[in-house]
């Protein structure tokens, strides 16, 4: 058989594909549909966040820090709750990284603040000594894109049904509702009044002069981002 | 069939353009890998090129220059080596052909040199292997289509009736990384949708756990269709040619295909092993991984058997070395795979840097030494003339074994000294060490490691010396002298 199959190209590649695809079929598919279900308390992105997020993927952060926390209790000490599928409903793409070079950011926001980040990411050895990660000083200057991650969110709401403009329900029983406004001008005022709530949390003067002017620095986007992470 | 008595003349025109791409690709992937070594030992050295230069920019472009760049062009140029000589059948036959290979090496070319930009630019999916965004991602389908018209072309006008095993091997990495990259890079370009932000710009079609397992399924396999079967199709070709044995079993052969063929694809889990994905996919990854041990070691084993009774040529030729050791280094690394991904040592290795560590004993070791070998067997018969110095390349070995056993070694320490420390409690159950105390401790295993990276990267840097000074000053060689096994070296 292995013999007829080496003198025929075109069933030998048949048969190749054939066995290649069976565990993808058999692995992944079945899963689908239930791994996107968000779990209760899981909201999407606002446009600042994401703007953050694409800081976040743009630099690699996810080169050195995952955003997966297991179930071990080294792990839940270190970082807190371990991760639930349903968290990651609207990551897309996941940022779970595949090593730590620098510890989990799953959920640093629930034990870092705005100043923490602003010093840590200008210099991370003022704050953390021996760290080897670099200072990231660009991000103080350059500007987030705003309207690539407002296209992105749109993107999302029509193609994937993320639910913006919607009521859902948080942890505690209380409702939240992320904006998604339906055009761009709209959508940066909203943009910068919760820039605002972040600048008023930090040093930078040339950071907080750019937002008063209605720039958003990275770094502002980035913090709302890993402020978001909880 | 095949019947034909006067030689065929080989056109060796696209062959000899991958050869050179394979060798820029490999200067420049490695050159960075050894910098954002020296990176982890050195942070000051993050600020040579301002945001451009730091460690997470530069780790992709390290990534994706050595593994689409050197790896995925010495597929090619061995490709447009092997095929004709083990069809029979020459490329001058078909100026369609001829055109064809041209335009591949002219798309990949670009699509190779634009991604170093964007990726620079920071422009990347941040999927690992799968950084590029949608653009590029179809110049990638584009040149990949080129290269199965080549493939199937080829074998469409071939003189042997039988397909020898490589061109098993180059069909299932053309067919499965087709596969595997149309599914992991579905993404919606959010500009085309909105009409608002850039034009490359694109969001995943998988959120979450089911992105991850896409990725991880893409990503293992990926290392199954680029890092192993198409070097498999090399040391099938390669070895038996160079030392002039014929292949020890065709059984074995048959095993270990079909056998990789089938088992590869289920252990992509082994990735997300205690993740949010279902326990029964980590365990069908992790088990799936363990049986993988048989066909990798069947390849590995039929070649070091292919060898029997001709141990003395180790000694002799620098070239039967770096394959008999690559040949090696594959068993090590995928005995050590499956150790990492059983589940209570993957507790301990996962996100730790024995993770890297395994992936650079197999990359340095298995895929580097046979694209080298490759290489320089390839070099006499395509320039015709004779390797330029055999000394050179008995230095360039050892540089790099000695810089490969530097890497791993210091790579296992610190990876277990981390997956140790991270789970380390006091009596009180209370963690024993802040997170910066275990990035602290392995400075002296990171130096050591980035000097095991210097040492291989220079034999790289004399690699590729020698087979420029046998291109331009070699001793030119009669036809006759190029129908040996044993590559033509100079003794100097």
């Amino acid at each position: 058989m292995f013999h007829w199959l080496e003198e025929r190209p075109f069933f030998f590649a048949v048969g190749v594909f054939t066995v290649v695809s069976f565990a993808g079929l058999i692995e992944i598919l079945p899963n689908f549909a239930e791994a996107s279900r968000p779990t209760v308390g899981t909201k999407p992105y606002s446009t600042l966040e994401l703007a953050g997020r694409h800081v976040y993927i743009a630099d690699s952060c996810n080169a050195c820090h995952s955003q997966l926390i297991r179930p071990f209790k080294s792990e839940t000490d270190r970082y807190g709750m371990y991760s639930l599928s349903g968290e990651y409903a609207y990551d897309r793409p996941f940022l779970w990284g595949s090593k730590r070079a620098g510890p989990d950011l799953h959920r640093v926001g629930a034990y870092r603040t705005t100043d923490w980040h602003e010093n840590h990411m200008w210099e991370p050895v003022s704050v953390v000594p021996g760290s080897i990660m670099p200072a990231y000083k660009h991000m103080f200057s350059n500007q987030a894109d705003i309207e690539t991650a407002y296209a992105e969110a749109v993107t999302v709401n029509k193609v994937f049904n993320v639910p913006y403009n919607t009521n859902i329900t948080m942890r505690d029983g209380s409702t939240a509702n992320v904006k998604l406004p339906a055009t761009y001008d709209e959508a940066k005022a909203d943009v910068l009044a919760e820039a605002k709530i972040i600048a008023s949390g930090m040093k930078n003067q040339d950071v907080k002069d750019a937002v008063e002017r209605g720039e958003i620095p990275q770094i502002v986007a980035l913090i709302a981002y890993l402020n978001s992470l909880k | 069939m095949g019947g034909n008595q006067t030689p065929l003349a080989y056109d060796y025109t696209v062959a000899r353009l991958f050869l050179y791409a394979t060798i820029l690709f490999g200067i420049i992937g490695m050159t960075i890998g050894v910098f954002i070594a020296f990176q982890m030992a050195f942070p000051e050295l993050n600020y040579l090129f301002g945001e451009y230069g730091t460690f997470s920019r530069l780790r992709p472009i390290h990534t994706n220059g050595v593994a689409f760049g050197f790896t995925v062009s010495g597929i090619f140029a061995t490709w447009y080596y092997v095929g004709q000589r083990v069809l029979k059948v020459s490329m001058a036959e078909s100026p369609f052909l001829m055109v064809v290979g041209k335009l591949h090496f002219a798309v990949y070319i670009l699509t190779i040199l634009l991604a170093v930009v964007t990726l620079f630019a920071g422009i990347t999916t941040s999927k690992e292997y799968a950084e590029l965004e949608w653009p590029l991602d179809l110049l990638v389908v584009v040149f990949w289509v080129l290269w199965g018209v080549s493939i199937f072309g080829l074998i469409g006008i071939r003189r042997e009736r039988t397909l020898y095993i490589s061109i098993w091997y180059y069909i299932a990495t053309f067919l499965a990384v087709a596969m595997l990259f149309l599914f992991n890079n579905m993404a919606v370009p959010t500009a085309l949708v909105s009409g608002h932000g850039d034009w490359y710009h694109s969001v995943s079609w998988y959120a979450g756990t089911n992105d991850a397992l896409v990725q991880w399924w893409y990503g293992h396999n990926a290392v199954a269709f680029v890092f192993t079967t198409p070097i498999v199709a090399m040391i099938y070709y390669f070895l038996p040619k160079e030392s002039g044995q014929a292949v020890y079993s065709y059984k074995l052969s048959l095993l270990s295909f079909w056998g990789l063929m089938f088992v590869y694809l289920w252990a992509g889990g082994h990735h997300l092993i205690y993740s949010t994905v279902p326990d029964w996919m980590q365990t069908m990854g992790s088990v799936f991984s363990i049986v993988l041990i048989l066909p990798s070691w069947g390849s590995a084993i039929n070649m070091l058997l292919t060898m029997k009774g001709e141990w003395n040529q180790l000694q002799s030729n620098p070239l039967i070395k770096f394959m008999v050791l690559g040949s090696t280094f594959y068993m090590l690394s995928t005995l050590e795979g499956p150790i990492q991904a059983i589940k209570s040592v993957n507790a301990l290795a996962h996100f730790t840097d024995w993770i890297p560590g395994h992936v650079h004993d197999g990359t340095l070791g298995w895929v580097g030494f046979m694209i080298i070998a490759s290489m320089y067997h390839m070099t006499p018969r395509l320039f015709k003339r004779e390797l330029y110095s055999k000394s050179l390349m008995e230095t360039q070995f050892w540089l790099q074994t000695i810089g490969i056993v530097l890497y791993f070694s210091s790579m296992w320490i610190a990876g277990i000294t981390q997956g140790m420390m991270w789970r380390a409690t006091d009596e009180f159950g209370n963690l024993s060490y802040s997170f910066i105390d275990t990035v602290v401790v392995l400075h002296p295993y990171y130096t050591v490691r980035a000097i095991g990276g210097l040492l291989y990267l220079t034999g790289i840097f004399i690699w590729a010396y020698n087979i420029y000074k046998t291109i331009t000053d070699g001793r030119k060689l009669e036809d006759k002298e190029l129908n040996v096994n044993r590559s033509p070296m100079s003794a100097n």
